[in-house]
């Protein structure tokens, strides 16, 4: 018998904290050090990588709350990522004028409501998607992953017809052009931003799943959804609102990597959702903390592979993919017993 | 002798459309004689057999792979590099198969084993994952592949187009060494596709059904799903790599857009779908039905296209271009999986009402 039935009254034994997938990014960047010719080199590899993880993370944390909370894994995000960036095009060609102004205000005010525009959009179509196409097939994995994989198709398809087939280009603001000097490594300011952005919404998901009661009523729902129900909370409205913040955080994370490769065409959704998937599974599916190292260690390994040994860059995500799942088979942190 | 191993059409419209298919693919040659149309059919009979190969995973075990064509390009190259390297002869086709074969059952069992053991849902990530990076590889290595501009080369004298095997016409056809390799490939789909519905019939297919129908069962009835899974993958690539073979000796040509591209995964998978999964007869119907919609359909959207255009109608012209033939093939998947998720064929074995 366990202890916990017969000392019920006592304090909860603390869930043991699991630092070691924490210090992996870092781990990572340290073995490498050595065998970078230049510190500055280093400085400028590191903050290539955490910028282009912390956009991986953005568009793959919302990816893998919706599976862990709904058990629905949506092969239709990166329709999403893709839609979110086509929506920035929307308001930011047309406002070309203040964004290569060279005032941050003016440049703000052209991108905040890009971003809004993209967030807003893709967050109302996650509503309708969830609503119309997965709903009816909640509980059935095989048709899920065939349907979103539809959904996919269908979405790029409308693109092209709504878009037409070249891409579109789609320049930085000019105050985020360029780069600054520290010391000796150069490092270009939109990394910067990203890092922050970054940060900001992995601080945001955090503090919303830890500090306020939707968070747990979506950490409850993650760990065991028929108990949250039988308690008498809703948990279909918790379903809709987690995809819709899922869906908006792909279409924000498809304007970062927009303005980040400058242009946007209607295949980028498809190619980034590879990479997101890597992120997700080496995380553990349905972890938010699982998710953030993930995309990190993936892009920091791809940055320092692409420097070293160029050739192996192209295999990194899967060797990294694979050595994480011969350590735990399902992810860093597993969450949840599906 | 059961050629079709027990397992028959069991529906008189189906029988009559599966023979009307395979008649006209016999005499193709003969009733269609021309380039496209022998295309058409080398590419019908190719895709018949991928998708029933496909279907073993997708529809008898209930098994999501994106990395099928991956197995398609393994033996697509794996002939096509020993051709070009060897030179046209049929030993290096046979060694090309040799290496081929095993590489695509060995890299099948590899990934299985190490993903099937969580979930299917794993599965169907890992082997999207998998496959990409195959892709980007086999463009990237190219003192092997020849990179995006793949390899051309040369066939065994049979099979070359220049080679008269009749100096006289037959029913008003030549018949050339083009003639030869079109049955060639005829006899060798039709073989691999008996030996699917042999397989699925099996004892074996019996149990990949009910591990697909419910697993706990199946385990709790002494059947190890990881193995039969597992197995079910290698099947599937082994047969997926001899038809990228057969195709590699067709086109005389692999690339990246032939053997490797993420449309042939899809052309794939909304051919399963729409044919039927889980009946292997779906696989001709589908098969034939979305290579003539893909040859055929595209001059029909144009004509609407253009009609529209003409007619000044906002968007209608964009949405019916023929380059957007997807966008409709797309959405008749998605209706599929949710109305008729046994496909055209379940829908004639069972008639409405």
């Amino acid at each position: 018998m366990s202890s916990t039935d017969t000392d019920a009254g006592a304090a909860l034994p603390k869930a043991p904290r699991d630092i070691v997938p924490l210090l992996l990014p870092l781990a990572l960047a340290l073995v490498v050090l050595p065998f970078i010719p230049s510190g500055s080199t280093w400085i400028t590899l590191t903050i290539a990588g955490l910028a282009m993880g912390m956009m991986i993370f953005v568009m793959a944390s919302g990816l893998t709350l919706i599976f862990g909370l709904m058990d629905v894994l949506n092969f239709g995000h990166g329709a999403f990522i893709a839609i979110g960036a086509y929506m920035a095009t929307l308001v930011l060609v047309p406002l070309s004028g203040w964004m290569q102004a060279d005032s941050v205000w003016l440049n703000l005010a052209a991108v905040i409501p890009a971003i809004a525009l993209a967030v807003g959009v893709t967050g109302a179509l996650g509503l309708a998607f969830e609503r119309v196409v997965i709903m009816p097939v909640y509980g059935q994995h095989l048709k899920q992953i065939l349907i979103t994989m539809g959904g996919m198709i269908v979405a790029e398809q409308v693109l092209y017809a709504l878009f037409g087939p070249q891409q579109i280009p789609l320049p930085l603001p000019a105050s985020w052009r360029g780069s600054f000097a520290l010391g000796d490594a150069a490092i270009e300011k939109y990394r910067v931003v990203c890092v922050l952005v970054g940060l900001a919404v992995f601080l945001a998901m955090l503090a919303v799943l830890n500090r306020t009661k939707i968070g747990l009523l979506i950490r409850a729902g993650v760990e065991n959804t028929e108990m949250v129900e039988a308690l008498g909370y809703r948990v279909t409205r918790l379903f809709v609102g987690v995809f819709m913040a899922g869906s908006a955080l792909a279409g924000l994370g498809g304007v970062m990597w927009g303005l980040y490769r400058e242009q946007v065409n209607a295949a980028m959704g498809g190619e980034l959702l590879v990479l997101v998937f890597i992120v997700v599974i080496i995380g553990g599916l349905g972890s938010v903390t699982g998710c953030f190292i993930g995309a990190l260690l993936v892009a920091l390994a791809t940055n320092y592979a692409g420097f070293l040994v160029p050739k192996l860059a192209l295999i990194t995500d899967i060797a990294l993919m694979v050595a994480v799942l011969l350590w735990r088979p399902r992810g860093l942190y597993p969450v949840t017993s599906r | 002798m059961m050629p079709l191993s027990g397992d028959r059409p069991r529906s008189a419209v189906l029988s009559v459309v599966l023979v009307l298919v395979v008649l006209a693919l016999a005499l193709a040659p003969f009733l269609f004689p021309g380039a496209k149309p022998l295309n058409v059919a080398a590419k019908i009979c190719i895709f018949i057999a991928l998708a029933a190969s496909y279907d073993l995973l997708l529809g008898y075990t209930g098994v999501v792979s994106f990395a099928h064509t991956m197995f398609y390009g393994v033996g697509s190259y794996g002939v096509a590099i020993a051709l070009y390297s060897l030179g046209p002869r049929w030993d290096a086709i046979g060694l090309g198969l040799a290496i081929a074969l095993p590489a695509a059952a060995l890299l099948a069992l590899a990934i299985g084993l190490f993903s099937l053991r969580v979930q299917t849902i794993f599965f169907a990530m890992i082997t999207l994952a998998v496959a990409s990076a195959f892709a980007v590889l086999a463009s990237q290595l190219s003192w092997l592949t020849g990179g995006e501009d793949g390899r051309n080369f040369r066939v065994p004298e049979w099979l070359q187009p220049g080679t008269t095997f009749i100096p006289r016409d037959v029913l008003g056809v030549a018949v050339t060494g083009r003639t030869v390799t079109y049955y060639l490939l005829l006899v060798c789909c039709a073989a691999l596709f008996l030996l699917l519905l042999r397989v699925v019939n099996s004892p074996f297919g019996r149990v990949l059904q009910a591990i697909r129908e419910n697993p706990f069962r199946a385990e709790a009835l002494g059947y190890r799903i990881v193995i039969h899974r597992t197995l079910a993958t290698v099947l599937a690539a082994a047969v997926a790599a001899a038809v990228g073979a057969l195709n590699a000796l067709w086109l005389r040509y692999t690339g990246p857009d032939t053997a490797l591209s993420f449309a042939i995964m899809l052309d794939i998978l909304l051919i399963v779908v729409i044919g039927g999964m889980g009946t292997m007869y779906g696989a001709i119907v589908g098969a034939t039905l979305y290579v003539l919609a893909q040859n055929y359909l595209q001059t029909l959207m144009g004509t609407v296209s253009s009609a529209a255009a003409e007619a000044g109608l906002p968007l209608l012209p964009q949405l019916f271009h023929p380059d957007r033939w997807l966008l409709w093939l797309g959405i008749l998947f998605i209706l599929s999986v949710y109305f008729f998720p046994t496909g055209v064929v379940g829908k004639l074995r069972r008639p409405p009402g």
